[in-house]
Formats: structure tokens, C-alpha cells, sequence
């Protein structure tokens, strides 16, 4: 056997297992800024969690086990307090909120970002043009394009007020982002202002995958093209939907910056994260938000885990190899 | 017949102006927005009409702004530099090395790219402040890890697990080491993918605001989406337009050019991560 292998090799290490050592020295670096970066932080916020840590205390902290998420209190008198952020109203109006807009959202989005990839990906002057017009929005920080909208959405001299109402689509100006009824609607036109190129980009990789000669044949049968799009395009590009959907809906979950900046403070759109970060550092309940940020990713992980089960999402893309 | 067609072209052509339109017109609006002062600010202009730099002058001649620009610069490039650097022999091994545990580690670093970010804000914040990092760049640099790194690996990896075997083979019997292949072999091929996630890497760190906001407590620490979300005027009633209008743009160009330029490879590399099946 000895005489088959190529000598001199590093003291008689196969080439394989002398590549995954290899591989090993290049993949630790990697491992160890994650860790420090993605799974410390997380096992120390749950930590805090169970704790009654301070912002300026930090290491101060006493165990108080499950306190911050549900305490039952019997008093004297034989009534029963329940505390902790899973009886607050505040948390669940944030949930609440958070679901309305990432499956609204998230929804919008993909059938006008379907409407947008169907356009591009038909054969027509000026197609480089519009893809790259929609490039633009996606481009555009987020913060920026909160500012924007704040202006264009201002009540006196936003200039969406003066379009409905030129279109007689209100009959008075209406104030978006400071009115509890319509804030909500403001943060939505905005994140699918955003985010809907990004799923139109999405969608036309998916599309362009789809053979141009199933189109032909089925054009040549005579099927009408809505029966051709719901029969064939869409069980084809199904796969690369599925996959833009849950990464939009992981983005919409967590959303903190837009609603942060357009409408500060409205209890009509704030978030589990904009209220997670309240707790944690305006509000000085640091382990309270600590509770809250560990709710908002066990929320998370679940809906991931089933989203993945229940579509047989392929993410890796390992399968198909 | 033809009359039937000429309708549905003009449909066609109806709709693809709408989406130019629809994408379009905030951005130009802020532009317009950014040209006026005083009162010609609150008249509502659907067209330029006005010319004035003095929004710009007001905002770069600020004491702070400037400042909030090289901010972001810094962090952002130092960032991207330092992703790059991590992921390019993380995801030769990922991509090119058969080892157990690989698919795992792959879901593991794809679940970390979708972490919400306020999951570790507390943790991060406890590491920032025992590192004596806070209200420093670096501390924006060690958090925007959490979201750069995950993403650069994963495109990387996707890049070079279709370059073709017949190379690193060559190499391999020409007693190439792993790391020579890498620098001397791979690297030249990777460029363009590093171009392209360097810079939608880059793209990310610029826009990120949460970390941003928590980790600096001065207005000369901040960047530049802390710093035009905290634009404020003489009073609370009195917001800012023009000056944040001027800021906006001024922050959002670079970028857009950016965007334009390498925008084929940018789609390319957005739609690497994952949307292969």
C-alpha cells in the first residue's frame, strides 16, 4: 500500500484527509468571528432574560428565572397579579402589529413584484432601462427612503395629498404617518415601495429558468396565456417563490428602522423589535427587552422551522447538485 | 384584429411606465425637494422650478455631516475588508472540500445571515462595553459582522462551487497547497464575485441603522442614516425638509451609480443565495 502513495506527503496523510485539514484552519476564523458576533450575544440576551440586569448594571443582575416573561403574584387578599411581558398589551399589540404587516407586506409584494418580473420578462424596447429603474428604490438606504416618504407623506405639503386629492381619491388632506387609522398603511406603501424589486428580481431569475419552448407549445395549442401562467410559469418558478418569500418575510418580521424613523411612537405600527429596543435601552427595562428579543427570535425559529417543514423549501441548494 | 393588438401594446407599454414611474419618482421628487429653500420648499412642485445649493451648503458645511460621511466610509469599507477576507478561505472550504458536517454548517451560517438583529442587540451591547468599544467605529465593525459575513460566505461559496474541477485538479497534481490554490488559482477567477458581494456587502453596512443607533451616543460618531434620521430643526415643529432632502441625496447618489454600473452583477449575486433550484 505505502508504495502507492505519493511520497513525501506530509508523513503519510492522505491527499483528502490533508485537504480537510486544511479546511479546517480556513473555515476556524470564520467560526470564531460568528461566534463572538452571532451565538455569544444571542446565549447572553437569553441569559439576561431570566435575570433583573440594568442597563448601567450590567453585570449586576440576579436570577429571577421566568419574572420577566410571566409572574404570578397571590396577594393577601386572595387576588391574582399576573405580570411579565406575555400578559402586557403593549407586547401582544406588537405582535399583532408585526404579523399584519409582514403577511400584508410580504403579500403585496410578491404579486406586484410576479406583475414586475412578468413585464421584464417579455421581449421589449427599453427593457435594460426599466430594470435598472427598479434597481433604485432597492439602492436606496432605508432611512433615506423613510425621509422621503415622511415628506412626500406630510399632511400640509406632502405632495401624495395633493395627488389623491387632484384624483378625487380623498376629499380632505389627510395626516398619513401621525394618524392612528392610516400610519400603518403609510409604513406598508413604503416597504413595498422598497422591497417589491427586490422579489421582482427574485421572480425573474426563477422565470428565465423556464424553457422558452414550453411557452411556444403551449401557444400553439392555442392555451390562453392566464391558464399558461397559472398552470406552467408558476408551479415552475414555485421553487425560487418559495425561497423569496420566507427571506422577505424573515426581513418584515424583524422590521425596526422604517417604522422607527416614519412614524416614531405610534402604537398604531410599532413592532416587536421597536418595542424589544424601547425596553432595552430608552426605557431602561434591559432585561425585560431582553425577554421580549427572545420571544421575537423563538417566534421566528418556529415559523422558519415550519415554513421549511411544511413547504419543502430546499435553501441550500445542495439537493439539486 | 390589429386593432386588438395595438390596445394590448399600448397596455403593455402603459404598464411599463407605471413601474418606471412608481420606482422612479420618489427619489426624483427628493431631488426637486433638495433645489428649494424658504417658502418655495412648501409649494408643491411636480417639476424643477428652483436651483438652490444652499440646502447642500447648509448640510456639508454643518460641523457634523462631513464628519458622519467619512463615519460611514470608514466603517463601511473596513467592514467589507474584513468579510471578504474571512469568507473567501471559509467558502473555498465550504465549497470545495468534502467534509462531514458540511450541509449542516452551511444551514448554520445561513440561519445566522437571517438572525433578527435586535436578538443580540443586549448581548452585543454587554461585549461592546466590556471591550471598551462603544461609541468607537469598531464597534459598528464587530456588529456588522453579524449580517456581512454569513451573506459573503454563502455567495462565495455558491461562486466557487461552479468553477470547474479540472483546474484545482491540475493544481492539485502540480503539488499545489490549498492556500496556493486559493491565492494563486481561485482568486483571479473570484474577482468579479468579490466585486459584487464586496459591494453589496458594502451597501448593507452603509444602510444599517438599528446597530448604528445604539452604539454611538455622539452626534460626531454617528453615520450617516443615524445621523439624517436625528436631522432636527430649532424646534420639534419645525422639521428640517430641505437640509434632510439635501443629506438624502447626497448619501443615496454614490450608491445609485454603484448600482448602475454593476447592476448585472448584482442581480447575479443577489439571486446566487438560494434561488438556484
Amino acid at each position: 500500500m505505502s508504495t502507492n502513495t505519493v511520497a513525501g506527503r506530509d508523513a503519510g496523510l492522505s491527499l483528502q484527509q490533508q485537504r480537510q485539514r486544511a479546511a479546517f484552519w480556513f473555515l476556524a476564523p470564520m467560526l470564531l468571528a460568528l461566534f463572538c458576533v452571532a451565538a455569544w450575544p444571542l446565549l447572553r440576551t437569553i441569559w439576561f432574560s431570566f435575570t433583573d440586569t440594568s442597563l448601567n448594571n450590567l453585570y449586576g443582575g440576579k436570577w429571577i428565572g421566568f419574572d420577566n416573561y410571566l409572574r404570578i403574584r397571590t396577594l393577601e387578599s386572595g387576588r391574582v397579579i399576573y405580570k411579565g411581558t406575555l400578559v402586557d398589551p403593549a407586547w401582544w399589540n406588537a405582535v399583532w402589529n408585526t404579523v399584519r404587516f409582514s403577511v400584508i407586506s410580504v403579500l403585496c409584494e410578491t404579486v406586484i413584484g410576479l406583475v414586475i418580473a412578468l413585464v421584464l420578462n417579455a421581449e421589449f424596447k427599453g427593457r435594460g432601462l426599466v430594470r435598472a429603474a427598479i434597481l433604485i428604490p432597492w439602492a436606496i438606504p432605508t432611512i433615506v427612503s423613510a425621509k422621503m416618504w415622511a415628506w412626500m407623506l406630510n399632511d400640509q405639503f406632502g405632495i401624495i395629498n395633493d395627488i389623491f386629492l387632484r384624483l378625487g381619491l380623498i376629499s380632505q388632506k389627510i395626516a398619513w404617518t401621525a394618524s392612528t387609522d392610516t400610519a400603518m398603511y403609510a409604513v406598508l406603501m413604503v416597504d413595498i415601495w422598497k422591497t417589491a424589486p427586490f422579489m421582482a428580481l427574485l421572480c425573474l431569475a426563477g422565470l428565465q429558468m423556464v424553457p422558452r419552448d414550453i411557452y411556444e407549445a403551449a401557444k400553439i395549442d392555442g392555451i390562453h396565456p392566464v391558464k399558461v401562467f397559472f398552470k406552467i410559469t408558476l408551479p415552475l418558478i414555485r421553487p425560487a417563490l418559495m425561497v423569496a418569500v420566507i427571506f422577505r418575510m424573515l426581513d418584515a418580521l424583524r422590521v425596526f428602522d422604517l417604522i422607527y424613523v416614519l412614524t416614531p411612537n405610534s402604537s398604531a405600527t410599532k413592532t416587536m423589535s421597536v418595542i424589544s429596543r424601547e425596553n432595552l435601552i430608552d426605557f431602561d427595562n434591559f432585561a425585560y427587552g431582553s425577554a421580549q428579543s427572545t420571544l421575537l427570535f423563538a417566534i421566528l425559529a418556529i415559523f422558519v422551522s415550519l415554513y421549511i417543514w411544511i413547504g419543502k423549501v430546499d435553501l441550500s441548494g445542495e439537493s439539486s447538485k | 384584429m390589429s386593432d386588438n393588438k395595438l390596445l394590448k401594446s399600448i397596455g403593455f407599454y402603459a404598464l411599463v411606465v407605471a413601474i418606471v414611474v412608481f420606482s422612479v419618482f420618489p427619489f426624483y421628487y427628493a431631488i426637486v425637494t433638495s433645489f428649494a429653500t424658504g417658502t418655495a420648499l412648501f409649494e408643491i412642485n411636480y417639476f424643477p422650478k428652483h436651483f438652490d445649493l444652499a440646502n447642500y451648503q447648509n448640510v456639508l458645511g454643518g460641523r457634523t455631516f462631513p464628519r458622519n460621511i467619512l463615519n460611514s466610509v470608514f466603517i463601511a469599507s473596513v467592514t467589507v475588508a474584513l468579510a471578504l477576507f474571512l469568507a473567501v478561505t471559509a467558502s473555498y472550504a465550504l465549497a470545495r472540500v468534502r467534509f462531514r458536517g458540511r450541509g449542516l454548517l452551511l444551514m448554520t451560517i445561513l440561519a445566522v445571515s437571517m438572525f433578527p438583529q435586535i436578538a443580540v442587540l443586549a448581548g452585543l451591547f454587554e461585549l461592546i462595553k466590556f471591550l471598551n468599544l462603544f461609541n468607537t467605529p469598531w464597534a459598528l465593525i464587530l456588529s456588522y459582522t453579524i449580517f456581512t459575513l454569513p451573506f459573503t460566505v454563502w455567495v462565495l461559496t455558491t461562486f466557487m462551487r461552479d468553477l470547474p474541477v479540472e483546474i484545482e485538479e491540475a493544481a492539485i497534481v502540480d503539488g499545489a497547497t490549498p492556500w496556493v490554490i486559493i491565492t494563486k488559482v481561485f482568486l483571479p477567477l473570484l474577482w468579479p464575485a468579490l466585486v459584487t458581494t464586496g459591494l453589496l456587502a458594502f451597501i448593507g453596512a452603509w444602510n444599517e441603522f438599528l446597530f448604528a443607533l445604539t452604539f454611538t451616543s455622539q452626534e460626531i460618531t454617528r453615520t450617516t442614516p443615524v445621523a439624517i434620521a436625528m436631522l432636527s430643526g430649532a424646534s420639534v415643529q419645525e422639521i428640517p425638509w430641505g437640509p434632510i432632502m439635501a443629506a438624502s441625496v447626497i448619501v443615496t447618489v454614490p450608491l445609485i451609480v454603484l448600482v448602475l454600473i454593476f447592476q448585472r452583477k448584482i442581480v447575479a449575486g443577489l439571486t446566487a443565495g438560494g434561488v438556484k433550484g
